[in-house]
């Protein structure tokens, strides 16, 4: 006797707790095993690009920050380099350390969402209750330097926004000597698990080759044993003077890729505190008043000051006509701004470069033939964040 | 193949004809070609052993209602091998149709998707060319600079009907582009001090 089967198709999300947002996926299933995957992304498109184009260049910040949610800051830094590069002015040696130690922090906060998150995804409660309480103390560094936990508008073109208050250095000093005690508990917890290697090991394999067609950036493409950090490779910033090893996994499976991000935030740890120790008082923003505002108490005496002040936030500063693209070494992959000044104080056209959005793409690349049950765990590996897929 | 000026230098001498125009500056090469090139300046790119650009970032589109040719399509490429980044670009009429990328790089087809999405671009022989980023059923291209920020229409919940709406957008009071722009430079002055200062250290 011969039966006819047929395959099952699927809705999985907008919402489900394992779509880590508003992923829509649509699965072709023959039984358990996935034949095919179709990612409808867009439900949270907030068409970021276009309000840029109408905004100054100094109203395009926060834009940024909502993009990856998880790591604003690290957006941010694309964006003021790109202007920086046009402009062509000079960041103060503190304002750059500045920036790495929160675009570390912005690696770390994303870092522990994602290993933890995974793990919850297969199964394991406990790693997001300890590690969500180190967020949330990174969280608070945040606030303390910029005023918000998550919407930084921080890193400005010309520095950062305002100097760090007093007593921070300390206290990010010392979250750097707790700090990887916890990544220990995490990893005992979970890398030789059993339950975690057997929803990890060997699921979502990408070789070397389809990792650069399919534009793998950041730990997707490390994961897969090529050494590719743009902080080593083309270093912005300071990143030039500090010593930090870039983990490179070897199967360019799921655990590979937990690796990878484990050791990357005991790097970032050290990154931070060599900065913390390298860090010197100083400006922390270019001083030409064309660009970054006058300190607000001088506002009352300058005359000059007042009129700096007032055009840069109504007008704003004009960049002259340019095209340029920047990317920096975001937690999730390459981050990149292509910019098109056209001379006005808004910007004529800037494309964001996310990196989810090539991870998300080959979806269906990743999970053919494996089980319904691997969804999660391959979803979970490539770090997904609606803000930046969507835009 | 190590600086941008042998890059540059080589691809003119091997592609002669299909570059129209090549030019260095921020540390990357900018090259303008023919739309017709793509797939042969692409595959050119990605397989010769000086160059080997293995990953293509991203492709976007700018419009330019003002020109004859409106829109101008862009294509980044890296190199992890020579470190380098490479920016193709050419321009097009509004009806063009133009060659996808699917078959060389993967990667293309999400980006291919969201330049048609965005601006309404169509690509010849592209597997799935449905819109990405827009809601389901959504009109009109947004990116394209005679789209209005508002857009045409917006989504509420009717509790009439019992289900979600489209309406046309009804502002109480139109969008507002204040111009501020004004001749204002700047002081040349600032820029002479912290020179003279640098020069004191």
């Amino acid at each position: 006797m011969t039966k006819k089967i047929k395959n099952l198709s699927l809705n999985f999300g907008p919402q489900h707790p394992a779509a880590h947002g508003v992923l829509r996926l649509i699965l072709e299933l023959d039984g358990e095993v996935v034949e095919k995957a179709d990612p409808h992304i867009g439900l949270l498109h907030r068409g970021t690009e276009k309000l840029i184009e109408n905004k100054t260049y100094m109203q395009a910040v926060p834009y940024f920050d909502r993009l990856d949610y998880v790591a604003p800051m690290n957006q941010e830094h694309a964006f003021a380099l790109a202007i920086e590069k046009i402009l062509k002015i000079e960041v103060p040696s503190r304002a750059q350390y500045i920036r790495v130690i929160f675009c570390e922090i912005g690696r770390i906060l994303s870092h522990i969402l994602n290993v933890t998150t995974q793990a919850l995804d297969v199964g394991a409660l406990t790693p997001s209750l300890w590690g969500f309480e180190e967020r949330e103390t990174l969280m608070t560094f945040y606030e303390r330097a910029s005023g918000s936990r998550l919407h930084a508008n921080y890193f400005r073109a010309g520095g950062v926004h305002q100097d760090l208050p007093a007593g921070l250095e300390e206290d990010i000093a010392k979250f750097c000597e707790t700090f990887p005690k916890i990544i220990n508990d995490l990893e005992n917890l979970l890398t030789d698990n059993r339950i975690f290697k057997q929803r990890n090991v060997d699921i979502g394999i990408v070789t070397k080759e389809d990792a650069l067609d399919y534009s793998f950036t950041g730990v997707m493409i490390r994961g897969s044993g090529v050494p590719w950090d743009l902080r080593k490779s083309q270093p912005y910033e300071c990143y030039d003077q500090l010593d930090f090893k870039i983990p490179v996994g070897k199967n360019g499976d799921c655990y590979d890729r937990y690796l990878c991000r484990i050791e990357e935030m005991k790097e970032s740890v050290s990154i931070i505190k060599q900065c913390l120790s390298k860090m010197e008082k100083g400006p922390i923003k270019s001083q030409d008043g064309k660009i970054t505002p006058p300190p607000k108490k001088e506002l009352k005496q300058s005359m000059e000051a007042l009129i700096h002040h007032f055009k840069l936030f109504t007008e704003g500063y004009r960049v002259p006509k340019d095209e340029i693209y920047t990317a920096v070494e975001a937690p999730k992959g390459e981050f990149g701004v292509y910019l098109i000044s056209d001379g006005s104080s808004k910007p004529y056209k800037c494309k964001i470069r996310a990196p989810g959005f090539s991870h998300l793409q080959s979806m269906d690349y990743l999970i053919k033939g494996h089980m319904l049950a691997d969804v999660p765990a391959v979803l979970g590996s490539l770090d997904i964040v609606f803000g930046e897929v969507d835009r | 193949m190590n600086t941008l000026l042998e890059l540059e230098k080589k691809i003119n001498s091997e592609l002669t004809t299909k570059i129209n125009n090549s030019e260095i500056k921020h540390n990357q090469l900018y090259l303008e070609i023919d739309k017709e090139d793509i797939i042969d300046v692409t595959l050119f790119l990605k397989t010769n052993k000086d160059t080997k650009f293995r990953q293509l970032i991203d492709i976007t589109a700018v419009d330019y209602p003002e020109q004859s040719q409106r829109f101008k399509l862009v294509y980044l490429f890296l190199s992890h091998e020579f470190n380098q980044r490479i920016i193709v670009s050419y321009n097009i009429n509004e009806n063009e149709i133009i060659n996808t990328l699917t078959s060389i790089f993967p990667a293309s087809n999400w980006m291919e998707r969201e330049v048609f999405d965005m601006y309404g671009i169509n690509f010849k022989d592209h597997p799935d060319l449905r819109r990405i980023l827009t809601d389901y059923g959504f009109e009109g291209h947004p990116l394209r600079k005679d789209f209005p920020l508002t857009g045409h229409t917006e989504v509420r919940y009717s509790e009439d009907k019992k289900k979600v709406v489209n309406e046309t957008v009804k502002l109480e009071q139109n969008y507002r582009n204040f111009d501020y722009e004004s001749p204002w430079e700047g002081t040349s002055y600032i820029k002479e001090l912290t020179d003279t200062n640098d020069k004191k250290n």
